[in-house]
């Protein structure tokens, strides 16, 4: 079971409002390479994954993508507070105030609601853990491109720090990935046990 | 899973309820003081059977708790295998 805890990961703290980086930023709250789907990947994934080591990554990692999803609701819900409705006009968000005014939803930067298509769980180990290497780097790209897109030092902090995060998971799928195929690999013995009369 | 153990989660699975329970009542009625009450009693009664859990049998957080040596989060069972709530319990580790 989970249990809440109130803090953030890593600090959000943005001072100046920015509608149009919001419209960017929430694709990682629910695009296709964004926290939500990140999350659920990992956690839906667990359940099938074989050997201890690579099922407590499936499970923790699975764990802080929900605190990075709060970090990237936190700058989205930071970044048009104090927005003013001519800002959102001219950032283009006015679509999204239409249906949501400066409510947190999860959507792709394009608009896309979530899907769990962005997600897959294959019942096989490694299918399972080369989709999640994949996703860690197509979520590193994406907080570089975002990083390219921004410039406030406020939004860059953060969004540094998830990068960051992106590629030590990556390392740890990577080495999971190893010990599933080193155990999958390994010999088996199949053991009848002897019946107690011919002790 | 041994019945010790079994009781013990059983025992702590009760209080953490009892606990989100009075939390989600509490949000709504900030100021009854029974609740208060129970809700702070249930809090303490936890921490201590929680310390004793994981003192038999290993973490039940990969943040609170510590580990012998190896590290002993990874350890199975896990709360979605069947060894979690019968016999055989740690044979796939």
């Amino acid at each position: 079971m989970w249990i809440y805890e109130k803090k953030l990961e890593y600090p959000v703290k943005i001072r100046t409002p920015n509608p149009k980086m919001a419209k960017v930023i929430i694709t990682q709250y629910g695009g296709p390479d964004g926290e939500l789907a990140a999350s659920l990947r990992y956690l839906s994934q667990r359940f099938s994954m074989v050997t201890p080591e690579a099922r407590a990554t499936l499970n923790d990692i699975g764990t802080e993508e929900l605190a990075h999803l709060e970090m990237i609701g936190t700058m989205v819900y930071q970044l048009v507070k104090g927005a003013s409705i001519e800002d959102i006009k001219a950032a283009g968000l006015d679509p999204y105030y239409a249906d949501h005014d400066r409510g947190v939803y999860p959507i792709s930067a394009a608009g896309n609601p979530f899907t769990a298509a962005y997600i897959q769980s294959k019942g096989n180990p490694i299918v399972d853990l080369y989709e999640n290497m994949a996703a860690e780097q197509k979520a590193r790209a994406t907080y570089e491109w975002l990083i390219n897109l921004a410039d406030d030092p406020d939004v860059l902090d953060p969004l540094k720090f998830l990068r960051e995060r992106e590629v030590v998971h990556f390392q740890r799928f990577g080495e999971a990935l190893r010990i599933v195929q080193d155990y999958l690999d390994s010999r088996r013995q199949f053991v009848i046990p002897k019946p107690k009369d011919t002790e | 899973m041994d019945s010790n153990r079994e009781e013990l989660l059983k025992q702590l699975s009760a209080l953490d309820f009892t606990i989100i329970e009075l939390n989600l009542f509490l949000n709504t009625h900030p100021r009854d003081r029974n609740a208060l009450m129970k809700y702070n009693t249930a809090v303490e009664q936890a921490k201590m059977l929680r310390m004793e859990y994981e003192r038999r049998y290993g973490p039940l957080t990969a943040y609170y708790s510590t580990s012998s040596y190896p590290w002993q989060w990874i350890c199975n069972p896990w709360p979605w295998h069947y060894s979690f709530n019968f016999r055989l319990a740690g044979e796939e580790c």
